[in-house]
C-alpha cells in the first residue's frame, strides 16, 4: 500500500509534461491542425494533468499524515562551486490542493474557452498560450526550490503578458500588458533579492533545508528574517495585485475573458498567497513582515472593494473585487492563518472564475459591451448565465452555506483574536462586498431593459460555454463545506505542513498558535457575518432594483469622497506623475551622457585624427623633387646614425 | 691591375652627381638619366668588390639590377611620353597632381 501510493507521487511530472507537449504542439503545429483538433488537445493536455493532480492526492491521502510530503527528483539543474540547484518536485498537501485547483478550473476554462474564442483568428496560439501557464503555473506550485518556483513566478507573469495583450491590435489592450509586465517586474525583484539573501545566509534554496536551516539559524525577529520576508512581501504584492502595486490587474480586464477568469482571478494573482503560505516558517520568524502582510491585506480589502462598488464596467467591478478578495486571503496568511488563508483561495477560484466567465458569456452575447448600465432585464434570456452568475455573487458576497461564507468567516474569526481593529475592516469589506456584487447581478439582469438595441442581440451562450459555468457553480455552491466550523476537513488536511512555521512561533513568543475560537464567540462572529452578507444583499436590492435614484442620492451627500473614488484615489496619476518626474531625469541624465560622453569621445576621436591628418597632409606636395631630397636627407641621416652609433 | 678604391671612388662621384642631378634638375629626362646613372654607380661597386672578394654574388646582382633598370626605364619612358602628350612639358614641377 505504501509503496503503491508513493508509486503514484513519483509519477507527478507526468502533470507538467501534458501541458508542455499541449503548448508545443500548438505552437509548432497549431495552424496546420486547425481549431477543431486545437480545441480538443489543449483542454485534453490539461485534463490529463488533472487526472494526474487527482492519483497524487490520491497518493497522499494514502500515506499517514506525517508523511505527506514527498520529493520527486528529476535531474540537477545547475552546479556552480558550492552552488547546487536540482529540478525536483515536492508533492505535499499545499501543492497538490493548488495544482487540483490550477489544473481542474483551468481545464474547464479551456473547455469555456473553445467556445468564447471560437473562430478568432490566433485561435491555435490563443491555445499554446493557454497551455503555457498551465505548465508554469504547475512549475510554480509543484517547486521543490526557490529558484525553480521564481522560474514558474517569471513564466506565468510571462504567460499573463502575452494574454493580456493578445488582441494586440488594440491600443489598451498592448498598454495593459506592458503595465502588468513592468509593475510585475517591481515585485519580481523583490523576491530576487530575497533568494539572494536566503542563498547568501542559509546557503541553499531548497524548501526544506532553508525552512530547517532558517528555523536554527535566524532569531525570531532578527534583520536577515525581516528583510527576507519583506522582500518577499514586496514580490507577492506585485504578483496579488496588494497596494501598493495592484494598479495593473484591473488594466488586465483587457485580456480575453477567460483569461481574466483563469489568470487574473483563480489562479496566477494567488501566487503571491500560495508563496508566502510555503514560506510560512520564514514569516513565522519575523513577526513584523507578518504583520505588515495583515496590514496590506486589511487596507487592499477595504480600499479595492470601495472602487468595486463605483465602477460601471462589469469586468473592472470583478477585478477590484479580485483585489479585495485577494487582500482577504493576504490578511488571513498574515494572522496566521494559512490554511484559511488557503482555503479562501480555494473557493474564491470558483467563485471568481464563475463570475468571470458569467461576464464573459455577457459580453458574448451582447456584442462585446461591458457597461452594465447599458443592460438591463436580462435574466429571461440568458437563464444559465444569471443562475449561475447569482450563485457566484452570492458565494463572493458571502451569503450564508455558499462557500465564500465558510471561507470568509474562517477569515474574519481568526483576525479576531489577533487584532479587532482587523476584524473591523474585515467586517466593513464584507458589507461593500455584499452591495457590489448584488449590484453586479441586479443592474443587468434584473430590473427593465436599458439599451434596446443591447436586449435584441442578447441570446444565451452555447453549451461549451455554459456547462462548465454549471460545474463551476456547484463547486461555488459547494465547495465550503470542505471548511465548515468544527469539522474543517481542509484545515486538518494542511495543518502539518503550517506545523513548523506555529511552533516556531509559539515557541519564541509563548503566544497559543492560532486555533478554533471558543464557543460563543464563534457563533456571534457568524451571526454577524450572516447579516451583514443579507444585509447587504438586501441594500443593493434597495438601491438597484426597487429605487434606483438612492445611488445618486448617496453619491452626492458623499461629496469628496465621490471624487476620489471616481479617480481611484489618485494612484495612477500620481505613479504616472512620479514616472514622469523620474524619466525627466533619467532622460536628462542619459541625453547629457550620451551627448557629451559618448558622443564627445567619438566625435573627439575623429577631430583629432582630422586635425593630425590636415597638418600631416601639407608634406605630400606632389613636388617629386621634394620627395627625392627628403629621401635623401633620410638616406643621409640613416647613415650618419648608423656610423655614429 | 686597378685598386678596388679607386672603383669606389669612381663609383661614388658618379652616385653623388646623380643625386644631385635627381634633386636639383627640373627636366624629367634628365631625371631620369640621372636615376640610371645611380643604379650604374650602384653597379660599378657590385663588380669592383666582387672581383676584389673574389665573388660571383656580386656579379650576378648586377646582371639582375641591369633587368630591373631595363624594365624601369621602359615603365618610367611610357609615363613620361603620355605626360609630355598630355601637358605638353617634361618640367617636374608642372607634374604635381597627386597630393593630399
Amino acid at each position: 500500500m505504501y509503496i503503491q501510493c508513493t508509486f503514484l507521487l513519483d509519477y507527478a511530472w507526468l502533470m507538467l509534461l501534458f501541458p508542455a507537449l499541449g503548448a508545443l504542439i500548438t505552437t509548432l503545429f497549431g495552424r496546420r491542425l486547425g481549431g477543431r483538433f486545437v480545441s480538443w488537445l489543449a483542454p485534453g493536455a490539461v485534463l490529463l494533468s488533472f487526472a494526474v493532480a487527482v492519483l497524487a492526492f490520491k497518493g497522499l491521502l494514502g500515506l499517514p499524515a506525517e508523511e505527506r510530503s514527498h520529493e520527486v527528483p528529476l535531474w540537477t539543474w545547475m552546479i556552480a562551486g558550492n552552488f547546487t540547484v536540482s529540478m525536483a518536485l515536492l508533492i505535499d498537501q499545499l501543492s497538490v490542493t493548488m495544482a487540483l485547483i490550477v489544473t481542474g478550473v483551468g481545464f474547464l476554462i479551456h473547455v469555456y474557452s473553445a467556445g468564447y474564442m471560437h473562430g478568432d483568428p490566433r485561435y491555435a496560439r490563443y491555445f499554446a498560450y493557454l497551455n503555457m501557464f498551465i505548465l508554469m503555473m504547475l512549475t510554480l506550485v509543484l517547486a521543490d526550490n526557490y529558484l525553480m518556483l521564481y522560474v514558474g513566478w517569471e513564466g506565468v507573469g510571462l504567460a499573463s503578458y502575452l494574454l493580456i495583450g493578445f488582441w494586440f491590435e488594440k491600443p489598451a489592450a498592448a498598454d495593459a500588458g506592458k503595465k502588468a509586465f513592468l509593475v510585475n517586474r517591481v515585485g519580481d525583484f523583490g523576491l530576487a533579492l530575497a533568494l539572494m539573501f536566503i542563498w547568501t545566509s542559509l546557503g541553499t534554496l531548497q524548501f526544506s533545508q532553508v525552512f530547517q536551516r532558517a528555523g536554527t539559524e535566524w532569531a525570531v525577529g532578527s534583520t536577515i528574517a525581516t528583510t527576507v520576508t519583506m522582500l518577499l512581501l514586496l514580490a507577492a504584492t506585485g504578483k496579488s495585485a496588494q497596494i501598493p502595486l495592484y494598479v495593473w490587474l484591473p488594466d488586465a480586464m483587457e485580456g480575453p475573458t477567460p483569461v481574466s477568469a483563469l489568470i487574473h482571478a483563480a489562479t496566477m494573482v494567488t501566487a503571491g498567497v500560495y508563496m508566502i503560505a510555503r514560506s510560512s516558517v520564514l514569516f513565522g520568524l519575523a513577526p513584523t513582515s507578518a504583520a505588515w502582510v495583515a496590514g496590506i491585506g486589511a487596507a487592499t480589502a477595504l480600499l479595492a472593494a470601495a472602487l468595486a462598488l463605483t465602477q460601471t464596467d462589469i469586468k473592472r467591478i470583478l477585478a477590484y473585487s479580485t483585489i479585495s478578495q485577494l487582500g482577504y486571503m493576504f490578511l488571513a496568511v498574515g494572522v496566521g492563518a494559512y490554511a484559511s488563508g488557503i482555503f479562501h483561495l480555494f473557493t474564491h477560484a470558483f467563485f471568481k472564475a464563475l463570475l468571470f466567465l458569467g461576464a464573459g458569456s455577457l459580453m458574448h452575447a451582447l456584442a462585446g459591451e461591458l457597461d452594465i448600465r447599458k443592460m438591463g432585464n436580462l435574466r429571461s434570456k440568458m437563464p444559465t448565465t444569471y443562475w449561475t452568475f447569482l450563485v457566484g455573487a452570492a458565494a463572493l458576497a458571502g451569503i450564508p452555506l455558499f462557500s465564500g461564507f465558510f471561507s470568509k468567516d474562517e477569515i474574519l474569526g481568526l483576525a479576531w483574536q489577533k487584532s479587532p481593529v482587523l476584524w473591523a475592516v474585515g467586517i466593513a469589506t464584507a458589507a461593500l462586498t455584499a452591495v457590489y456584487s448584488f449590484r453586479a447581478v441586479f443592474v443587468p439582469f434584473w430590473g427593465h431593459e436599458r439599451d434596446r438595441k443591447v436586449f435584441d442581440h442578447a441570446h444565451e451562450s452555447p453549451r461549451v460555454m455554459t456547462v462548465p459555468m454549471v460545474v463551476l457553480a456547484l463547486g461555488a455552491a459547494g465547495a465550503g463545506f470542505l471548511g465548515i466550523p468544527k469539522l474543517s476537513l481542509f484545515e486538518k488536511w494542511l495543518e502539518p505542513v503550517f506545523a513548523p512555521a506555529q511552533n516556531n512561533l509559539a515557541a519564541a513568543t509563548s503566544q497559543s498558535p492560532l486555533h478554533t475560537v471558543y464557543f460563543p464567540v464563534e457563533w456571534v462572529l457568524l451571526a454577524i457575518s450572516a447579516l451583514v452578507a443579507l444585509g447587504g444583499a438586501y441594500l443593493a436590492y434597495r438601491a438597484y432594483v426597487a429605487d434606483t435614484e438612492i445611488p445618486k442620492r448617496v453619491r452626492a451627500s458623499m461629496g469628496w469622497l465621490a471624487t476620489l473614488l471616481d479617480n481611484k484615489y489618485y494612484v495612477d496619476r500620481a505613479y504616472n506623475a512620479l514616472i514622469a518626474q523620474v524619466r525627466n531625469v533619467a532622460r536628462w541624465l542619459a541625453g547629457t551622457f550620451d551627448q557629451r560622453g559618448i558622443d564627445g569621445a567619438v566625435n573627439g576621436v575623429a577631430s583629432v585624427t582630422g586635425w593630425v591628418g590636415a597638418q600631416a597632409r601639407r608634406l605630400q606636395t606632389g613636388l617629386v623633387g621634394l620627395y627625392a631630397l627628403s629621401i635623401l636627407f633620410g638616406a643621409v641621416a640613416l647613415l650618419v646614425w648608423l656610423v655614429i652609433r | 691591375m686597378v685598386p678596388t678604391v679607386y672603383y669606389l671612388i669612381l663609383s661614388a662621384i658618379m652616385f653623388t652627381i646623380g643625386v644631385l642631378g635627381v634633386v636639383i634638375r627640373r627636366n624629367v629626362l634628365i631625371i631620369f638619366m640621372c636615376v640610371e646613372m645611380m643604379l650604374n654607380a650602384v653597379n660599378l661597386t657590385f663588380a669592383a668588390l666582387a672581383l676584389h672578394l673574389q665573388q660571383i654574388n656580386g656579379q650576378i646582382f648586377v646582371l639582375m639590377v641591369m633587368v630591373v633598370a631595363t624594365a624601369e626605364v621602359a615603365v618610367g619612358l611610357a609615363i613620361v611620353m603620355n605626360v609630355v602628350r598630355n601637358k605638353d612639358t617634361t618640367n617636374i614641377e608642372d607634374m604635381n597632381l597627386l597630393k593630399g
